[in-house]
C-alpha cells in the first residue's frame, strides 16, 4: 500500500468525498419529494473513483463522463448548489434546466459533461484530445465510462482512433459490476475489463477503486503518459453503487449480503479510518470535514429550492448559435402566417402554445405520480417499467412522508 | 468568375477556409491519400499535410463524435462520410450529440462543424448506397441543412457552413459533382443560409426542387414553356432548416399553385412537410391541391430500369404541373 499524501491534500481528498456522498443522499431524497424529476443515478459508493482522478488533473485538463456525474462536476469545482439547482430544472443550474441529473456541464472548471447515452462520450472525448494536440496545447482528456459502455461499438472505435492517432487521453472504466441490472460477466465475455482495449494498442491495468490513494496513483500515471508521451491507457477502477442504478431499481439482480460486503470496503470509511491510524488527521477534523459536506449540502438545497424556473421566452434559447438576427427554430405547430426566418423574439402563437402547455406544470409537484417510481397506465407507461418500482425506502423513507 | 464543376467548387471552398482559419480541417475515410471517394478533397492532402487532412478508420458515429469533441475544444472540423447511408452509422453522434449538446448545456458548449455527405441515386448503387434523407435530417432541431444544386451554391453554402457555429449537415448529390456552374471567385463571397433562389420566373405555377431535382424542375419548366405555354416559377430553397418559406409562400400566392420535387421517399419528406406549411399558410390562396413528386417508396433498385422507374424526371414534374393547373389551361 502507498503512502498517505500530505495532511492538507488527504484532507481535501476526504472533503470531496464527503462532499459529494452527502450531495448524492440528498439528491436522493429530494427525488423521493419529488423536487427532482426524471431519472436519477447516484454514485453513492464510487467516491473514490471520481475525487481521486480529479485530484491529480491540472485545471486545464478537459473531464467528461456519463449520466452519473453529478459528483464528477463537483470534484472539478462547480459549485454544488448549481448541480442541485439543476436537479431542480432551475434557471440557476449548470444547464439553466435544460439538462437535468444526466447532462451536468459545467465549461469554467473544463467538465465537459454528462451524456445520457452510454459509450456516447466516448468519441467526444477522441475529439477532445484531438483538439488540445491540434493546438499543441498541454491538456489532456480524460474520459470516464461505465462496464456496460466498454461493450459498444464507440469503445472499440475511440480506442482504435486514440492509439492510431496517440491522442492525449486517458480511458477510466468505472466498473461497478452492472450495466444498469445485467451482471458484467452476463454482459461483457472479457470480464478483466482492463484487457479489452490491448487489441487496439491500449494497454490497461486493474485498479481498485474504492481506494482514493490506488486511484490517485495510476491515473496520475495514466495523465503523465497522456500528457508527455501522447500514449492512452484504459484503467479499469473496480467500484460499487450501493444505490440502484437510478432511483427506478428494484435491484433483483443482487443479493443485500454482496452490498454489505462492498460497504465494508466504504471509500470514505476506510480512508478516513486509515488517516486517523496514520496519524495524518484527527477526529476533529473528519467530524469537520462531514459538517462542513452537511452545511454545503444543506446550501445547495436552499440555493436550488429559491432559483426561479426557466421563463417559457428562453424556450429556444441556445437551440442555435446565432451570429445575427436569424430565429432557426420555426415552430411549424401554428397555422398563424409564418413569421420567417429572421424573426427575433418567440411570436405570439408559440409563446401561446408554450403557456398552455406548461399550466401543467403547476400541479402540485408531490401529486405528480412520477412514472419511474408508481407506474400509471394513464401515462402510458409499460408494465415492465411500472414493476420495476423502488421507493428506496432505505435510509430515506418513503417520499410522501415529509422528513427534516 | 470561372466555370468550374460542383467538386471543385467545393473543395475551393474547403481550401479557402483552410487558408482562413487554422482551425478548419477535414477528416473522414478516404479524404486523403486516396482524395475523396468523389475526389471533393483532391489536392487538399498535398497542401495541408496528414495534421489538418486526416484519413479516419471505417468508424462513422466515432469519426462525427470525434468531430464533435473537437468542435467543442475550440476547431471547426469538416467531415466527409463517404455516403448519405453510411451516416445511418453516425446518427447518434448527429442527432444526440452535435445537434443536442449546445442546447443541453445551455449553450456552454459550441459544435462548429460540417458533416457533408453525398446522396441520391442514377448510378445504379443500389439500395444502400443511393438514399436521399434530407426529410430526417431537416426535422432534427439544433442541425442547419443545406442541399446545394450548382457549383456557385455549393461553394457559397459550404463556405458559410465552415464558418457558422451550428452543426451543419450539407448534403451532396453524386449525379452533380461533374456539373460545371459559375464559380464566385472572391474568396469572401458566401451565401446566407435561408435564402432561396428562383431560378425562373413565372406567374402560373410554382415548382420548388432541391438538390438534382432544381434541375429537373427546370428541365420541366422549360418543357411547360415550349409545349403547354405554361409559365412556371421555378424555385431551389438551396437550404431546408433555415427554409426560405417567406419566398415560396410569395410566389405560391402569385400563382395559386404548387408542385414540390424531391428524390427521396413521400412519406414524411421533404415535400409533405413543405406541402403541409403551404396549405396552412396560404390556403386561401391555393386554386389546387399542392402537388407532389417524389421518388419512389423502395429501397433504391440496382437494375437501371427499375431504378431510372424509382426516379422522379421531368415528366412527372410537367403532370403534376398540369395536373395543378387542370382546368385553368
Amino acid at each position: 500500500m502507498s503512502s498517505l499524501p500530505d495532511a492538507t491534500t488527504c484532507y481535501e481528498l476526504l472533503a470531496r468525498m464527503a462532499l459529494i456522498r452527502r450531495f448524492e443522499e440528498e439528491a436522493g431524497r429530494q427525488y423521493q419529494r419529488a423536487k427532482a424529476g426524471g431519472f436519477l443515478h447516484l454514485a453513492i459508493g464510487e467516491e473514490a473513483t471520481i475525487v481521486g482522478t480529479t485530484s491529480v488533473m491540472k485545471p486545464e485538463d478537459y473531464l467528461i463522463g456519463t449520466y452519473r456525474t453529478h459528483g464528477h462536476a463537483i470534484a472539478r469545482g462547480t459549485d454544488p448548489k448549481r448541480v442541485m439547482a439543476e436537479l431542480f430544472g432551475r434557471v440557476d443550474g449548470t444547464s439553466g434546466g435544460r439538462g437535468g441529473s444526466m447532462h451536468i456541464f459545467d465549461g469554467e472548471v473544463r467538465f465537459m459533461g454528462g451524456y445520457g447515452i452510454v459509450g456516447g462520450n466516448l468519441p467526444i472525448a477522441a475529439g477532445l484530445a484531438l483538439s488540445s494536440q491540434y493546438k499543441g496545447e498541454d491538456s489532456v482528456t480524460v474520459c470516464m465510462f461505465g462496464d456496460g459502455a466498454s461493450n459498444t461499438g464507440n469503445f472499440g472505435e475511440t480506442m482504435n482512433m486514440a492509439a492510431l492517432w496517440t491522442l492525449p487521453v486517458l480511458f477510466l472504466v468505472e466498473n461497478n459490476l452492472y450495466g444498469m441490472g445485467t451482471a458484467v460477466e452476463r454482459h461483457s465475455a472479457q470480464t478483466d475489463l482492463s484487457e479489452k482495449a490491448e487489441g487496439y494498442g491500449i494497454p490497461g491495468e486493474r485498479i481498485d477503486g474504492m481506494d482514493v490513494i490506488a486511484v490517485r496513483e495510476a491515473v496520475s500515471k495514466g495523465i503523465r503518459l497522456a500528457r508527455e508521451e501522447q500514449r492512452p491507457t484504459l484503467l479499469e477502477l473496480s467500484t460499487y453503487r450501493y444505490r440502484g442504478h437510478s432511483a427506478a431499481d428494484p435491484e433483483v439482480y443482487r443479493e443485500p449480503e454482496e452490498v454489505d460486503e462492498w460497504r465494508q470496503k466504504d471509500p470514505i470509511e476506510t480512508f478516513s479510518k486509515r488517516c486517523i491510524e496514520e496519524g495524518v488527521l484527527g477526529e476533529k477534523e473528519v467530524r469537520t470535514v462531514r459538517e462542513k459536506a452537511e452545511e454545503l449540502v444543506a446550501a445547495a438545497v436552499e440555493f436550488a429550492d429559491a432559483s426561479p424556473e426557466p421563463a417559457l421566452d428562453t424556450l429556444y434559447e441556445n437551440l442555435y448559435v446565432l451570429d445575427s438576427d436569424a430565429w432557426y427554430a420555426v415552430d411549424e405547430r401554428s397555422p398563424e402566417p409564418h413569421r420567417g426566418e429572421r424573426e427575433a423574439t418567440m411570436p405570439d402563437a408559440a409563446r401561446e402554445l408554450a403557456e398552455a402547455g406548461a399550466a401543467y406544470a403547476e400541479e402540485e409537484q408531490a401529486e405528480r405520480p412520477n412514472p419511474a417510481v408508481h407506474g400509471d397506465a394513464e401515462l402510458g407507461v409499460p408494465p415492465e417499467v411500472a414493476s420495476e418500482v423502488d421507493d428506496d425506502s432505505g435510509e430515506d423513507g418513503p417520499r410522501e412522508e415529509g422528513e427534516g | 468568375m470561372a466555370e468550374l464543376r460542383m467538386r471543385e467548387a467545393l473543395r475551393d471552398a474547403i481550401a479557402e477556409e483552410m487558408r482562413r482559419d487554422e482551425a478548419v480541417f477535414v477528416m473522414g475515410e478516404d479524404v486523403g491519400v486516396f482524395e475523396g471517394a468523389f475526389k471533393v478533397t483532391e489536392g487538399l492532402l498535398n497542401e495541408f499535410g496528414e495534421k489538418r487532412v486526416r484519413d479516419t478508420p471505417i468508424s462513422e458515429n466515432t469519426i462525427v463524435g470525434a468531430g464533435v469533441g473537437a468542435a467543442m475544444g475550440g476547431l471547426r472540423p469538416v467531415v466527409e462520410l463517404m455516403t448519405v447511408n453510411f451516416s445511418l452509422l453516425a446518427l447518434d453522434q448527429i442527432i444526440n450529440h452535435a445537434a443536442a449538446i449546445p442546447y443541453m448545456f445551455n449553450g456552454q458548449a459550441r459544435v462548429p462543424m460540417v458533416i457533408r455527405m453525398p446522396g441520391g441515386g442514377g448510378h445504379q448503387l443500389g439500395p444502400t448506397h443511393s438514399h436521399s434523407l434530407e426529410a430526417l435530417y431537416l426535422q432534427v432541431p439544433g442541425l442547419l441543412v443545406a442541399c446545394p444544386s450548382t457549383a456557385g451554391d455549393g461553394k457559397a453554402l459550404l463556405k458559410t457552413a465552415i464558418r457558422d457555429d451550428n452543426p451543419v449537415v450539407f448534403i451532396e448529390h453524386e449525379s452533380l459533382y461533374g456539373k460545371r456552374g459559375e464559380v464566385a471567385e472572391d474568396d469572401d463571397e458566401i451565401l446566407r443560409f435561408g435564402e432561396a433562389a428562383v431560378r425562373r420566373e413565372g406567374g402560373d405555377v410554382t415548382i420548388v426542387g432541391i438538390l438534382k431535382m432544381a434541375h429537373v424542375a427546370e428541365e420541366a419548366a422549360a418543357e411547360l414553356a415550349d409545349s403547354h405555354g405554361v409559365e412556371a416559377e421555378v424555385i431551389d430553397p438551396r437550404t431546408l432548416r433555415p427554409l426560405d418559406l417567406d419566398t415560396i409562400l410569395e410566389s405560391v400566392r402569385k400563382t395559386n399553385r404548387a408542385v414540390i420535387v424531391e428524390e427521396g421517399w413521400p412519406h414524411g419528406g421533404v415535400g409533405a412537410n413543405l406541402s403541409a406549411l403551404i396549405t396552412e399558410q396560404a390556403f386561401d390562396h391555393l386554386d389546387a391541391p399542392v402537388q407532389r413528386v417524389t421518388g419512389a417508396d423502395v429501397h433504391m433498385p440496382y437494375s437501371r430500369r427499375l431504378e431510372q422507374a424509382s426516379i422522379p424526371h421531368s415528366e412527372h414534374v410537367v403532370k403534376a404541373a398540369l395536373a395543378a393547373l387542370e382546368g385553368a389551361i
